[in-house]
């Protein structure tokens, strides 16, 4: 995993390449073997996808997201990272929604097992400061307990991340109150910031050293360096939203019986949006088929989402049955229990579920409303919008 | 909370993976008329372990794959012992297997009944239905170590005497004198001698055979039944800490991943299912938790 800090004199930990550069960055990945991801154009909208060259990439377009709305519009200055995060996480490469698991076959009465194949190694380019909190969520949840999920292990280990800092924050980003972003702090290979004509290039590990020193480089300048920092700064005082996260466990258990729930289950559809654009959200089902002759088996893993009313399905009947108890169960999940569980908060601020919900329900808000609830408060100066 | 956590057994099986190893049927009998008990035998030289109150998921070829408690004795762990009602596509499919037939396994896993705590104590059995199958690994070891126990008290309901599972082995352990059996239907036809009433209305009877502040009470059966035992046992002065329950849930891998069983901040495939009932008393009152 990209930890380790690359030694100062292989390279210096902050170099500057021109921004056509980048296109050497992907080919040298390339010929190390990773199929690089990167921000595409797709539908109106911008998703990771597999990139070649730096032509694939999504260039001049910034995003404009509110509750419930997703547009892009022309970025004059043409910069490669000015829009923030779409409605696809880096979840679906390492934890993808469809996976097979495993293939059995029948054989002369016995049955014989297959592995699939071992997944590509990835490179990530382009991945945002709260994304890089939400992989590290996913590794509590996927590597850390009593078992190891064995194909998130093996994509998580291969994976190249180039991270990019924000230089400008959407209307439902508040990675500030959680305390994730906009600067990226670790866990990465490289981190990128973007500026007028060039890249400001912060090497995290010796995987990254390596990769740096076969493209054309030079060492920044303090300047550069201060400029970079400022455009983080500015991302970071123009939030779009906040998040009071005082004692949020606490006050996610104090209101398990609140009749806020039915309110919000009257507006939430339970089309489980939320679940699948938030990078953190883990639930997957598991689904057993086979060919037409019976011979070949084969299970499959699936995105799943406590929205739906299958998922609590026990001894013939659905345990969550109104809405109300479904978005009650991911809220508190999500804010509360998920630090019991993993020792972290489930939501990284990435504002994702704020954007892509339908009828824009807003879980900030609805945390706003429960703490007015609950005698909760906060002070003033940290629910300013 | 004062109660004690459940250890959670050391992981050592090859069977506790994403892959299921595959078991072969070597006996099948009907307990009811939709449930069955199945005896699987593990490919040669596949180790088989187990601690009472563990489930194993159980696959059929093509069909899918079910949480089901193991429901023979832990100290002769192999052949494998499941008891199944059938109310879906893949436990009917399991209740319909035969001698010879293949069932992919995969465990065990959860947490398990504290024998070890309850040694020296009174143990009362509190079991419901199809609930009796995850605590009957409990009653074998109780049986096995008896002198290791001081009373033993199973209480037992069912909806009909149809319902009653292991019938004939009821039947010895209330022939046997050192353990107290008590058996009750919510209703029976004319020809019922037994008790009649919900598995509560038996406290009264047990009361002489143990002492509520040295008893470890464990209770399996639907969730109602555990929250009326529960209060039942508090009000006669068994020690909150010393009651245990067995949760149910949807499950789809066993090892905390899918996010199916999860109850409040537990998931009951890897916390459980069995808990001490102070850590699930406040989740057990919430409604669609």
């Amino acid at each position: 995993m990209p930890s380790s800090t690359a030694n100062p004199k292989a390279s210096p930990p902050q170099i500057i390449i021109k921004k056509t550069t980048l296109d050497d960055l992907i080919q040298a990945l390339q010929r190390e073997g990773y199929q690089v991801i990167g921000p595409v154009l797709e539908q109106e909208a911008i998703v990771y996808r597999p990139v070649t060259q730096l032509k694939d990439l999504a260039l001049g377009w910034i995003d404009v997201q509110e509750a419930g709305s997703y547009r892009l519009e022309r970025d004059e200055a043409q910069r490669f990272f000015a829009f923030t995060v779409g409605p696809q996480s880096w979840k679906a490469y390492l934890f993808p929604p469809r996976e097979e698991i495993w293939k059995a076959r029948r054989e002369n009465g016995r049955i014989l097992m297959e592995e699939p194949e071992t997944p590509p190694r990835l490179a990530f380019l382009g991945v945002r400061a709260c994304e890089l909190a939400a992989i590290h969520v996913q590794d509590r949840i996927f590597l850390q307990g009593p078992y190891v999920q064995p194909r998130y292990a093996r994509r998580r280990e291969a994976v190249f991340i180039i991270a990019v800092q924000c230089t400008r924050a959407g209307n439902t980003c508040f990675c500030v109150s959680m305390g994730t972003g906009p600067h990226v702090r670790e866990g990465y290979d490289l981190a990128l910031t973007e500026l007028e004509d060039t890249f400001l290039v912060h090497i995290g590990s010796e995987k990254g050293a390596a990769l740096m020193a076969e493209i054309p480089h030079r060492e920044a300048t303090q300047e550069e360096v201060a400029e970079a920092t400022r455009r983080v700064d500015a991302a970071a005082a123009s939030m779009g939203r906040t998040m009071d996260t005082t004692e949020l466990p606490e006050l996610m258990r104090q209101s398990l019986e609140s009749p806020h729930w039915e309110e919000v289950g009257k507006r939430c559809l339970a089309c489980a949006n939320c679940t699948l654009v938030c990078p953190t959200c883990f639930c997957f089902t598991l689904e057993d088929v086979t060919d037409l002759t019976g011979q070949e088996a084969v299970r499959v893993r699936l995105w799943d989402s406590c929205f739906n009313q299958e998922f609590t399905y026990t001894a013939g009947r659905p345990i969550r049955v109104s809405i109300a108890s479904r978005y009650r169960q991911w809220l508190t999940h999500k804010l509360g229990w998920w630090v019991e569980q993993f020792g972290v908060l489930g939501c990284v601020g990435c504002g994702r579920c704020i954007t892509w919900c339908p009828v824009g329900i807003d879980l900030t808000a609805e945390v706003q409303t429960l703490r007015h609830m609950y005698g909760r408060a906060s002070s003033p100066a940290t629910v300013s919008r | 909370m004062n109660h004690s956590p459940v250890p959670h057994p050391a992981l050592s099986m090859p069977t506790q993976g994403t892959f299921p190893l595959f078991f072969r049927v070597v006996r099948r009998q009907r307990e009811t008329p939709d449930t069955y008990t199945l005896w699987l035998e593990p490919p040669a030289g596949t180790p088989f372990a187990f601690q009472p109150g563990q489930f194993n998921m159980l696959y059929v070829f093509g069909v899918g794959e079910v949480p089901i408690s193991i429901s023979g004795p832990a100290h002769d762990p192999i052949p494998v012992v499941h008891t199944i009602r059938a109310v879906g596509a893949v436990t009917r499919a399991l209740v319909n297997l035969k001698p010879g037939d293949l069932v992919g396994v995969r465990g065990p896993f959860g947490t398990s009944w504290p024998l070890e705590q309850a040694q020296g104590k009174d143990v009362v059995i509190v079991a419901g239905g199809i609930g009796l199958a995850p605590l009957r690994p409990a009653l074998y070891h109780l049986l096995h170590h008896r002198e290791a126990y001081n009373q033993v008290v199973l209480l037992y309901g069912a909806r009909t005497p149809r319902d009653l599972l292991y019938r004939r082995e009821l039947e010895r352990w209330r022939g046997r004198f050192d353990m107290e059996v008590l058996v009750t239907v919510d209703r029976g036809p004319r020809e019922w001698r037994g008790h009649v009433g919900v598995v509560t209305t038996l406290f009264d009877l047990a009361e002489p055979f143990f002492q509520p502040a040295n008893t470890v009470a464990l209770v399996c059966g639907p969730e109602i039944m555990m929250r009326y035992t529960a209060r039942e046992l508090l009000r006669r002065g068994v020690p909150e800490e010393h009651i245990y329950v067995s949760l149910e849930r949807n499950m789809k891998c066993g090892q905390g991943f899918c996010g199916h069983c999860q109850f409040g901040p537990l998931f009951i495939c890897k916390d459980g299912a069995v808990f001490p009932y102070p850590q699930v008393a406040h989740l057990m009152t919430l409604r669609e938790v």
